[in-house]
């Protein structure tokens, strides 16, 4: 089995997600090269091919261009697949490399099973196994496939190591329907939550813009901060400041106690690290249930105001 | 300007689910259905569009699956959309990404599209494939996870997430397809005048069998509740008690109580 793993770059740094594909491809036993569009002095460490085109050239981001070197580099390395990470570079550019090479693709694996890909789908309530329409070959290798991983999913054993044998890629032409204009920063204002020893976020289980008050009265008896999981920023409830998750902020506090979150698999990967997890929600088989240390299940609105007497207490 | 709206019917996510008799989706039985969420910020964005240029613009919805589906196509025409296209297709759930790509793009080449508008992902099998896809198959620009949308003469500025806060902002030249991301807009609600007109607006049907026939690229094996991994206390009851309970574990465990 041969993968070609597409590392990914953004502001001029290689993301460390990159190595995650490496794990993944060690999971999946798979002889791998990598495809990054970069720059030569943030090389990945990695022992092995590195298809490398330069980001100041084809742009750090332009879907067509990236398509086209993804393509370049599968004619010379005829892999069995290729995987992105399930991120807004992987999602994004995936769908386009699997359509030009008329492949199946998979989305955001979660893990492996049997040779069989395992993804989530109703908010990971429930679990599906995929595979190619046409099966596994006996060898167990698999029709050209592209495949997304889930950001987190797969970790490497141990620190990286090694030195890529670069190999550059360049295209004859480089025009686009697309043009990249610039980066917007995320807002600096607002609040800190990654310093935040206890968090409380509500979510969209908190019913109404008017009941974030009672959230906010349990984070500061607890002397914490207020969190918040996207849908009730969206929805102009509580500041994107506040904001637990990829496209907010990633925590580690001593306690996190989550109001009303259902546990969408981004809002998860902000805050599982935090050491301890509460969980207040009415539907006990909320994925938030998963990786909470106590589930409280009850109706946020009757349950957050009755603790928070009692600490008050 | 025509416009193009993609959107699915998926069950309300709060739901319970087990998988259907032969293991390949979920039981559809005792479901709430409702329009995409996704889905939802994909047409408020092509109704303000159409706003925004006087009214010219003519959007059609389009959606692929059984009858009940005309209930999200309903919503979407009171929205605001100007027709409606309902592929009828039972058998929807069990084609994978490539083929509903294959079958909206069937439908849509030729007829001029100028925008189409989907959302991100839909929010049952969240796969991020089908937009892109349909994309590619018509050789048109597309950008996706856009929380920004302005359009002028003919070109299309997008602001799509990326992670941890940053924005990516990207030009496209029409004919272009965008997917829409949580918090692009606030989705309208319908009003009961709009429900009343969009009762008399033209919902054209079409058996799947007349568009694409691809055959899938991927299949489904199984479909089954994930494992569930427990260890973490469960506190049901009465909330007096729930309460109490909470508080004891919170003061052994940690110091932040005091």
């Amino acid at each position: 089995m041969k993968a070609l793993l597409i590392g990914e770059y953004r502001q001029g740094k290689l993301l460390d997600t990159t190595y995650e594909l490496l794990a993944f491809a060690d999971r999946l036993g798979a002889e791998s090269a990598l495809l990054l569009v970069g720059n030569q002095s943030q090389l990945p460490k990695y022992d092995g091919r590195l298809y490398l085109a330069d980001a100041a050239k084809y742009g750090e981001y332009n879907p067509d261009l990236h398509k086209k070197l993804v393509l370049q580099a599968v004619e010379r390395e005829n892999p069995d697949c290729i995987v992105f990470v399930h991120s807004s570079y992987g999602w994004d550019l995936a769908p386009r490399v699997a359509a030009a090479l008329k492949v199946g693709q998979v989305s955001e694996i979660v893990a492996l099973n049997e040779g069989a890909f395992e993804v989530n789908v109703c908010n990971a309530k429930l679990r599906r196994t995929v595979t190619p329409a046409r099966g596994l070959a006996p060898s167990g290798a698999c029709p050209l496939l592209v495949l997304t991983i889930q950001a987190g999913a797969f970790t490497l054993a141990g620190e990286p190591q090694g030195t890529p044998q670069v190999e550059p890629l360049e295209l004859s032409q480089a025009d686009s329907g697309i043009e990249f204009v610039g980066y917007e920063a995320a807002e600096q204002k607002g609040v800190d939550l990654t310093r935040a020893e206890v968090i409380v976020s509500a979510g969209r289980g908190v019913g109404k813009k008017d009941n974030v008050p009672v959230i906010a009265a349990l984070a500061s008896a607890l002397g914490g901060e207020l969190g918040a999981s996207r849908p009730v920023v969206d929805a102009g409830w509580i500041d994107h400041s506040h904001q637990v998750g990829t496209t907010g902020q990633t925590v580690s506090p001593k306690l996190y106690v989550a109001c009303g979150i259902s546990g969408a698999i981004q809002h998860l990967a902000g805050m599982k690290k935090a050491d301890f997890i509460v969980a207040i929600n009415k539907d006990k088989d909320a994925p938030i249930g998963e990786i909470a240390d106590v589930l409280v299940v009850a109706d946020v609105m009757q349950f957050v105001p009755a603790f928070t007497a009692k600490c008050a207490r | 300007m025509k416009i193009l709206v993609c959107i699915k019917q998926v069950p309300d996510m709060e739901s319970r689910f087990r998988a259907n008799g032969d293991k390949t989706w979920y039981d559809e039985a005792d479901l709430a259905f409702r329009m995409n969420e996704y889905d939802e910020y994909a047409v408020e964005q092509a109704v303000q569009l159409k706003e925004q240029l006087g009214g010219e613009p003519e959007i059609t919805v389009l959606s692929i699956g059984p009858e009940r589906t005309v209930e999200a196509i309903k919503k979407a025409l009171a929205m605001g959309g100007d027709r409606a296209v309902h592929i009828q297709d039972d058998r929807y759930y069990q084609k994978d990404p490539w083929q509903i790509a294959s079958i909206i793009a069937s439908y849509a080449k030729g007829q001029g599209f100028d925008l189409i508008f989907t959302g991100m992902q839909s929010q049952d099998r969240g796969s991020a494939q089908v937009g892109v896809t349909v994309a590619e198959l018509l050789g048109i620009s597309c950008a996706t996870t856009l929380v920004g949308f302005s359009y002028d003469g003919g070109t299309v500025t997008v602001k799509r997430e990326l992670e941890g806060g940053i924005k990516g902002v990207a030009k496209l030249k029409l004919p272009a397809l965008v997917t829409c991301q949580l918090g692009l807009n606030t989705p309208r609600y319908p009003t009961l005048p709009n429900i009343m007109k969009a009762k008399k607006k033209e919902i054209a049907t079409f058996p799947v069998a007349e568009l694409s026939q691809e055959a899938e690229l991927t299949a489904t094996a199984a479909i089954y509740p994930p494992a569930k991994k427990g260890g973490g206390i469960v506190l049901e009851g009465e909330l007096g008690n729930q309460v109490d309970r909470l508080m004891g574990i919170l003061k052994e465990k940690i110091a932040v109580l005091r």
